[in-house]
């Protein structure tokens, strides 16, 4: 018999395992987070050039087209035909001459989600077809809410959810604007099937204290340590963060190598032939070398040296998610600068240096967390307090409870 | 068909048969010895490959990439205890003078984790440069197109 969730009274500090495995907690937060009052991103609105390009995507599990319309405006809905529920765009992406047409029986909607015809609606010959109080502006396609930020378009189904702006906020916009300070251009795409809840992930990205610990490939190669000047800023809700990292202000490297010899060993003459692909230039000129930021629920921006990606968590069930990676350069770079951003995107990705670990780790936690005794058991967050402020410093887990602030008000838990 | 053609058609028969082997049986200290020094080596998707994308899975400009690929999975990165099988067909050779050619196959890899968990981890294309060197055939480019864009869990071995 399946008890109702009660929260551990430690608050954030404490997560029951059980919300990473139980199939009612998901469904209520397909329902309650993306569904509900949460911006999600969708694309980039560069993709969609011209009126009658789409793309299709989801909002949590649910498809989604998005459509640059003939009045030259980006308009999102529901992947679901009014009339028995098939989908109306097969394809991931396209272009339409004469907007959206469903396969099953030809209903027609215009690139705004409207319907505009019904096949046989008069029926044939006089006989059958709909009744005439039959309204075509009555059913159209479910219409998403659509914003953009600095050419990142965002949807939600909810009227209730504030301006995009206000919902990511000046701390969280500011450090999206950084990164984002031209026309974006698409390099490649790649995805990761992780099997795990999407939690999980969200909490790998928002978690510091793991960045140099897990992954040694940056600590062999000093690229990144906690002992590196940085922070986590995070919004007031918790919801959103942005940790960061000054490369060039290494505390003392005698005392850093210190600290991590007494965690893992150093490889000492372990050096890359080929330093080549770590070659890279301050291009934002404020000596921040890596920034990695989430906005609630599911989209994060990652800029490590060069290498600029989105990142877009799509849960496919408790214990599946889907991690879609879009990796970005900008119109104005130079021949050097994508070569750069190339090189440097062996860090990250399936196969990434630095991220080939996070792939994984999510996976061993949904089978520790497996079996009756997890039920009741919880995490211990509490590295750098229990609060979800703001910090100057990494060795932190401060973002993760932000995490959990945000979405234990999101659920009601 | 003459018998020079028949006996390059062996070698590289022979390349892609070892090749493949020495992913297959954790050489993969050997794998960067398949190459010339400034080769080029990228890992992408049907996707990327088709709407002239230029990322990689992996990125490598140079042998000497390749060979810290290695140490890095050797040395570095975490990965579960995991093997490939790659099967090999279809190859077709554009023969580019005597000692140069272009290659292209397809692959089909079935990945075997520790607990004895089987995917079908990757089908594909190798669209490859290969040339005569004394050491014998080496690649100059490999080009690995994956079919999916979607990577179960991680790619650390190489393809």
């Amino acid at each position: 018999m399946p008890q109702a969730l009660e929260w551990p009274q430690q608050g954030n500090s404490r997560v029951p395992y059980r919300v990473f495995a139980d199939p009612d907690i998901y469904r209520a937060e397909l329902d309650r987070i993306f569904l509900g009052a949460n911006w999600q991103y969708l694309v980039l609105a560069d993709e969609l050039p011209e009126p009658g390009d789409y793309k299709t995507t989801f909002l949590g599990e649910t498809p989604v087209i998005v459509t640059r319309g003939e009045d030259g405006e980006i308009h999102a809905m529901v992947n679901r035909c009014a009339h028995r529920g098939n989908l109306v765009c097969l394809k991931s992406q396209g272009h339409t001459k004469d907007g959206l047409t469903c396969v099953y029986h030809a209903w027609r909607y215009d690139l705004a989600g409207n319907l505009t015809s019904v096949a046989f609606r008069r029926g044939v010959a006089g006989k059958g077809g709909m009744a005439e109080s039959f309204r075509l502006e009555e059913h159209g396609l479910r219409k998403l809410r659509v914003d953009q930020f600095g050419g990142l378009v965002f949807g939600t189904l909810s009227p209730d959810a504030p301006a995009l702006s206000d919902y990511i906020g000046n701390l969280i916009g500011s450090r999206i604007g950084r990164v984002i300070r031209g026309k974006p251009k698409i390099l490649g795409t790649t995805s990761q099937i992780l099997h795990n809840n999407w939690k999980l992930y969200i909490e790998n990205t928002k978690d510091t204290y793991h960045a140099s610990l897990l992954h040694t490939f940056f600590t062999t190669f000093r690229i990144s340590r906690l002992t590196n000047t940085g922070g986590v800023a995070i919004a007031e809700s918790g919801a959103h963060h942005a940790s960061y990292t000054y490369g060039g202000k290494t505390d003392d490297k005698a005392a850093s190598d210190r600290l991590y010899s007494e965690i893992h060993s150093l490889h000492e003459d372990y050096r890359l032939q080929d330093p080549r692909f770590l070659d890279s230039v301050d291009e934002i000129g404020d000596g921040v070398t890596l920034q990695i930021l989430s906005v609630f629920p599911n989209f994060v921006l990652q800029q490590i040296h060069n290498s600029i990606a989105l990142r877009l968590v799509l849960p496919k069930g408790p214990d599946e998610t889907e991690l879609q990676w879009i990796f970005i350069g900008f119109e104005d770079d130079d021949e050097a600068m994508t070569e750069r951003r190339l090189q440097q995107a062996n860090l990250v990705g399936p196969a990434g240096y630095v991220s080939m670990e996070d792939g994984a780790v999510g996976g061993f936690i949904q089978r520790a967390i497996k079996g009756g005794d997890a039920e009741g058991a919880c995490s211990v967050i509490e590295m750098g307090g229990v609060e979800h402020a703001s910090q100057e410093t990494r060795a932190t887990e401060a973002s993760v409870r932000g995490f959990w602030q945000a979405y234990r008000q999101t659920m009601g838990l | 068909m003459d018998l020079a053609e028949i006996g390059r058609r062996l070698e590289l028969q022979d390349l892609y048969t070892d090749y493949v082997a020495c992913l297959d049986t954790d050489a993969l200290e050997r794998w960067p010895e398949f190459f010339i020094e400034d080769c080029v080596y990228r890992i992408t998707s049907a996707e990327n490959h088709e709407a002239g994308l230029p990322l990689g899975l992996i990125y490598a400009t140079s042998k000497n990439m390749l060979k810290d690929r290695v140490s890095a999975l050797r040395e570095a990165n975490i990965y579960e205890p995991q093997c490939y099988r790659h099967l090999v067909s279809g190859l077709r050779t554009e023969p580019d003078g005597l000692d140069a050619s272009d290659v292209t196959a397809s692959f089909l890899v079935v990945r075997t984790m520790q607990d004895g968990a089987m995917i079908l981890f990757a089908a594909g294309r190798y669209l490859d440069r290969v040339v005569r060197t004394a050491s014998g055939w080496k690649f100059a480019r490999k080009i690995v197109v994956l079919d999916s864009r979607r990577i179960d869990t991680l790619l650390a071995i190489p393809l």
